[in-house]
């Protein structure tokens, strides 16, 4: 284990990257706030007109936080899963967590009709669609889980996140063919993926989830480095395979499954992050690796998050987008340069 | 590497080992009985499929027996957690690492798991014992490469050294000499008699390279479809046990040569 004092440097850079980020985030959008202002109205000056006050406030400075939340949650993730599973392309993404959380909420917003209009506006609120989704990811989880204890081949994993994306699909099929146009309409909205429109009370939340999530996995660093050798090795030195597995699906479902009720369905962060981190912190040591992970996480969706706004212009790109253009081309980057994805 | 360390040994008592499929036990080998001694090196031979790796898995605890006793330090093996086992017991398997990223000082560190607190930071002891690992394996020098850019020479040094950080009096390895030259064959032998001569580990090893076992090792446990027999090299060969090992009208084994020929 390299020395810690060599990566507290980059710790301090990175943080204060991500401070430069998050400001240049806030500031930016379709109406344009200047600088002085933005400052002035997030330190509790109050911005000069009412209207900017109130787009700092309840609009941008949500929408940074779920970034933020978000962003470093995915990446939290998917290095738990790549770990776990010991495959470098494991994430939440791909092996169908997302999925399993999209069936979760469609299930809750297109079977609402069903169960009548008073049930079904008491079923939509925040906390069940969190509890909703997390279900949903933490169920695909033991699903690819048990295929994996069955068939000891990294392909197979990888199909399975297929698989489950096209049931996803498919049970959506089914659901929207029977449920209202308005239920249809906010389920599309929500799987285009969006940090926007957020409440102060959903940031409250989606916090909660991510700092259990998150402990967890500080928690489970050492159990995690063990079975960077493998099951077996790591049960050699007293490792308790059951109970580390179980918390890091708790987590991971945790994780995956809140900010996908949230954020909607977010491709590749976490699956690259994890790889483009390890580029810069020559470690596979968890107690580096998590906070590294954190940090670069929430800045690449802050990033993504600040060019799907088109500064300056009154458009605003889906972010699934923005991180699926930038996602893909580091993983083939990482890929083609390495030959070989080392996790 | 620890001066103290009482009396311990392994002993297993007419054991049938396996695999359990569908409730229904599968026997691979039985009725196999030997007691290791401190400070001693045991070789593991027989041929292929004749179940070495599953007793080597049955004896450090990582798949259950079918019949029979193994006794560590006088106590029942099934009576240990994994945690007081890691104590006692550690392994260097076939398999490779899961993760080649790791440095070999990150591997190596590694075995100190079992003694560390919940976040894994190595102590000043721990640090010392890891150097030393590394020292005794002779991969010092390589302590800063990543394991993708090793051979398999200095793999299997790298793994022994995270067995002897774990630093438990048995250690037992599985094949630790496949895929190796003669001449890395031979010195990863010498290492692990040296190992135990000097610091009293048990260390017992599964391999196909018979003569130099024969040659290395202060006892053998020889696995035929018959019988299973314990005892050391010279009395074994004596007791024309190796002949049993291959079909005889393929293979002889030569007592004089201590080597096997291959028949016309």
């Amino acid at each position: 284990m390299k020395n810690k004092q060599t990566y507290l440097g980059t710790f301090i850079l990175l943080t204060l990257l991500l401070v430069i980020v998050f400001l240049i985030n806030v500031s930016l959008g379709s109406v344009h706030i200047p600088f002085s202002e933005v400052i002035a109205g997030l330190l509790g000056g109050g911005a000069s007109k009412e209207s900017w006050q109130y787009i700092l406030i309840d609009y941008r400075l949500p929408k940074a936080i779920t970034a933020i939340m978000a962003g470093g949650g995915l990446a939290v993730s998917g290095l738990l899963m790549q770990t776990l599973f010991r495959n470098p392309l494991a994430g939440p993404f791909v092996l169908g967590l997302s999925s399993g959380a999209s069936l979760g909420v469609a299930i809750l917003i297109l079977g609402a009709g069903t169960i009548g209009g008073f049930a079904g506006g008491l079923l939509l609120s925040e906390w069940s669609l969190v509890i909703a989704s997390a279900l949903g990811s933490f169920l695909v989880m033991l699903a690819v889980l048990a295929v994996t204890f069955k068939i000891k081949d990294t392909m197979a994993i990888l199909i399975i996140g297929l698989m489950f994306g096209s049931v996803t699909a498919a049970v959506v099929a089914v659901l929207s063919y029977f449920s209202n146009a308005e239920q249809l309409q906010q389920y599309i909205f929500w799987s285009f993926g969006s940090l926007g429109n957020q409440s102060w009370n959903g940031v409250l939340i989606l916090t909660i989830c991510c700092a259990i999530g998150v402990v967890l996995s500080f928690f489970s660093s050492k159990s995690l480095n063990a079975l960077l050798l493998g099951e077996n090795y790591a049960k050699s030195m007293g490792l308790h395979i059951k109970r580390t597995t179980f918390v890091i699906i708790i987590a991971t479902s945790i994780l995956a499954g809140s900010i996908t009720a949230f954020a909607g369905p977010i491709a590749f962060v976490g699956l690259a992050v994890p790889h483009l981190t390890r580029q810069f912190f020559t470690t596979s040591n968890h107690s580096i690796l998590l906070p590294a992970v954190l940090i670069f996480g929430s800045l690449l969706l802050l990033i993504c998050d600040t060019i799907a706004q088109l500064p300056l212009s009154e458009y605003t790109l889906p972010i699934n987008a923005v991180t699926s253009l930038i996602g893909a081309p580091v993983v083939i980057w990482l890929l083609v340069r390495k030959r070989k994805l080392l996790f | 590497m620890t001066s103290e360390r009482k009396h311990i040994a392994l002993g297993a008592k007419e054991l049938t080992v396996g695999y359990f499929r569908k409730k229904k036990a599968d026997v691979v080998a039985s009725n196999i009985s030997f007691l290791l001694d401190e400070g001693e090196l045991i070789a593991l031979v027989g041929t292929n499929g004749i179940g070495k790796s599953t007793l080597l898995r049955t004896i450090s605890g990582m798949q259950p027996l079918i019949e029979g006793a193994i006794q560590l330090n006088e106590k029942d093996l099934h009576s240990y957690t994994a945690l007081q086992l890691a104590n006692y017991l550690s392994v260097v398997l076939t398999e490779t690492p899961a993760s080649k990223n790791l440095t070999v000082l990150e591997l190596v560190s590694l075995g100190r798991q079992p003694y560390t607190n919940w976040m894994g930071s190595l102590s000043e002891t721990d640090k010392k014992i890891v150097t030393l690992a590394l020292e005794a394996t002779n991969t010092e020098d390589l302590s800063d490469n990543k394991c993708f850019e090793l051979s398999d020479g200095q793999l299997q040094r790298v793994y022994i050294a995270r067995a002897l950080a774990q630093d438990t009096p048995i250690i037992i390895l599985d094949e630790p000499t496949t895929h190796l030259d003669l001449f890395h064959r031979a010195s990863i032998l010498k290492l692990l008699k040296n190992l135990a001569a000097k610091t009293k580990k048990t260390i017992l090893f599964s391999t196909h390279e018979i003569d130099l076992a024969i040659q290395l090792s202060d006892k053998m446990i020889v696995l035929t479809p018959e019988s299973t027999y314990f005892d050391t090299p010279k009395k074994l060969i004596k007791a024309g046990r190796f002949d049993a090992l291959f079909p005889k009208e393929m293979i002889h084994f030569d007592p004089e040569t201590r080597r096997f020929t291959i028949k016309d």
